[in-house]
């Protein structure tokens, strides 16, 4: 049976003894951080941040799909 | 009703959409091919002992694993611009996603957790028979990743098994078994996944081309480019078959995007299929204009393309938008009016409901429910509204197909001459060799563009179009993102291209 010592030392010898992936996690890490900072700043779910239950928001929607007159 | 609607902010968002999906559609076909190519090498590893296909495993996986940091989570992006930009939309297939993107959410994160971190750290801490199981299992779970949201493009493409709830404005999922198994779905993941397998396969070519002509790692590059060239073969015959099914899906649930792809204004029986054109880019629906400027055509051949039968009738651009009562063609005109009569009885719906008068509200919503399946035609202002780009739509098919015939081409070729012997002495084939990669991305870009700019103008084909989909945003924030993405994903594929241009020239360790 494998104990959750081996399997704890199985990932931290792994990302020891990584080369490449050291760069590559630090690529992954710093590439997260910049998105969700950009994410959270700039993209606000549009209905979440503007009606509080969800029949506010279908509701805005239905409203939008019955006198929004836009096309193509 | 078009001046109510600001153009260049649906036309910003919808830039953004396809800028990122462009740039994450660099990574993933990438991953999606050399995970397999990679339990190959392995299994032949396993099966024969020989070091020489341990070290060719470690050298993909280990360019496996840089593409594979730089593309995750590049897909995110997406998910958050349908809350942002795309806000109807969202609310409105909630119901139809959730599960299929539930799904990929699940697989992903088991698969990261854990087979992937045996693949790389497992190497002589467990045993070769659950290694190799590893490996396939990342390659097979990063493929069926790959399904749900392929299913779910389907859906938007073909929208089946739901029903519309008024209530709530959304599309609920009815029969879960009809959206997995829609045609249209089916297709899409078949094709989609096997041009990947033969991007990775081009993907090999060009690296092992390079080592071929710099005269390094020829044994590693020769062993690589057997595998990869059968592997990309086999792929270009799958390519082949299920494109030729998405043609005739697209025939069957989207005429108007295989009108596009052929540039057919006027739809005929005996169909010829436009092998090579050049279109006249003003032509306009209606008009007398010439729609090619030059063209050769295959007889017959695209009545038999979209309808299994030579003779056959395949309804142009001008059928699908004025109707032809001959061929029982319904004109988009006819739709529209009928799409406006089912938006008047949502409305009369919405009203009674709130107004409390059951009665009325059950009368409009059996008025609504005999007109509904033209929903979307409603939002357009006119029939001609629904043409996509045709020339843009036209030359990505061309391209695409006619690349999809080379490099069948030039699978074949790299094992001729593996079988001969001779395939270093090939300069001119292997400078080529090189350049194969690119142009394997030139066509599962075109694809993309075929698949995606081909069934404008709906977001939800014929249900929701792409204006009625979005948020009411400024153009501004939508711009400003825009160009966000654009620096970020560029310094990304600068960054891909760097460390993987290094450890191609570092080459394979310990050979």
């Amino acid at each position: 049976m494998l104990s959750a010592r081996t399997l704890i030392d199985f990932y931290v010898d792994g990302f020891r003894s990584m080369k490449l992936g050291r760069t590559l996690w630090k690529i992954i890490l710093l590439k997260l951080l910049v998105f969700l900072t950009v994410l959270n700043l700039f993209f606000p779910d549009y209905l979440n941040s503007h009606f509080s239950t969800d029949q506010q928001r279908a509701d805005h929607v239905l409203h939008q799909l019955t006198h929004l007159p836009s096309g193509k | 009703m078009l001046e109510h609607l600001d153009i260049s902010q649906l036309s910003w968002a919808r830039g953004q959409f396809a800028l990122t999906a462009m740039y994450h559609w660099i990574f993933v076909p990438l991953t999606l091919g050399l995970s397999f190519l990679l339990a190959f090498f392995e299994t032949l590893y396993v099966r024969t002992g020989n070091e020489q296909w341990k070290t060719i495993t470690k050298f993909w996986m280990k360019l496996f694993g840089i593409n594979f940091a730089i593309g995750v989570a590049t897909g995110i992006i997406m998910e958050f611009e349908f809350g942002t930009n795309w806000s109807n939309y969202s609310w409105m297939v909630g119901d139809i996603f959730g599960a299929p993107l539930a799904a990929e959410g699940l697989f992903a994160f088991f698969l990261e957790t854990t087979f992937f971190a045996v693949m790389f750290f497992g190497w002589n801490r467990v045993s070769k028979g659950f290694h190799l199981l590893s490996t396939w299992l990342v390659a097979i779970g990063s493929n069926l990743s790959a399904l749900w949201i392929l299913v779910a493009n389907g859906w938007m493409q073909h929208p089946v098994g739901m029903v519309f709830n008024p209530d709530k404005a959304r599309f609920e999922m009815e029969n879960f078994w009809d959206v997995l198994l829609s045609p249209v779905a089916v297709s899409h993941f078949v094709h989609t996944t096997s041009s990947a397998f033969l991007l990775a396969a081009l993907f090999v070519v060009t690296v092992c081309s390079w080592y071929l002509l710099k005269g390094r790692h020829v044994v590693m590059a020769k062993k690589s480019l057997a595998v990869a060239a059968t592997f990309g073969l086999i792929a270009s015959a799958f390519v082949g078959f299920t494109g030729d099914e998405s043609a005739y899906t697209a025939a069957q649930v989207q005429p108007m995007k295989l009108a596009a792809m052929e540039g057919l204004w006027d739809g005929e029986v005996n169909a010829d299929l436009v092998a090579v054109g050049i279109v006249n880019p003003g032509k306009k629906p209606g008009d007398n204009m010439d729609p090619f400027q030059l063209d050769i055509k295959l007889p017959y051949l695209l009545s038999l393309l979209a309808n299994r039968e030579f003779n056959s009738f395949v309804p142009g651009v001008n059928d699908l938008v004025y109707g032809n009562a001959e061929h029982g063609v319904v004109g988009a005109g006819e739709k529209i009016a009928q799409g406006k009569q089912a938006i008047a009885f949502l409305a009369a719906y919405k009203q009674a409901k709130d107004a409390g008068n059951t009665e009325a509200a059950q009368l409009a919503l059996q008025q609504f429910d005999q007109v509904k399946e033209h929903i979307g035609y409603g939002y357009l202002t006119k029939a001609e509204d629904i043409v996509p780009p045709v020339p843009l739509v036209f030359y990505s098919f061309h391209v695409m197909v006619a690349l999809g015939t080379l490099f069948p081409l030039v699978f074949a070729a790299v094992l001729f001459f593996l079988y001969k012997g001779t395939l270093q002495q090939q300069k001119w084939f292997l400078r080529a060799g090189v350049l194969s990669v690119f142009f394997g991305y030139m066509a599962s870009q075109a694809g993309w563009i075929v698949a995606e700019v081909g069934r404008q103008p709906w977001a939800i084909q014929g249900l929701l179009p792409v204006g009625v989909a979005r948020t009411q945003l400024t153009t501004t924030t939508v711009q400003m993102t825009f160009f966000m993405f654009l620096i970020i994903f560029t310094t990304l594929l600068i960054a891909e291209v760097r460390i993987m241009t290094r450890q191609i020239q570092n080459g394979p360790e310990g050979e």
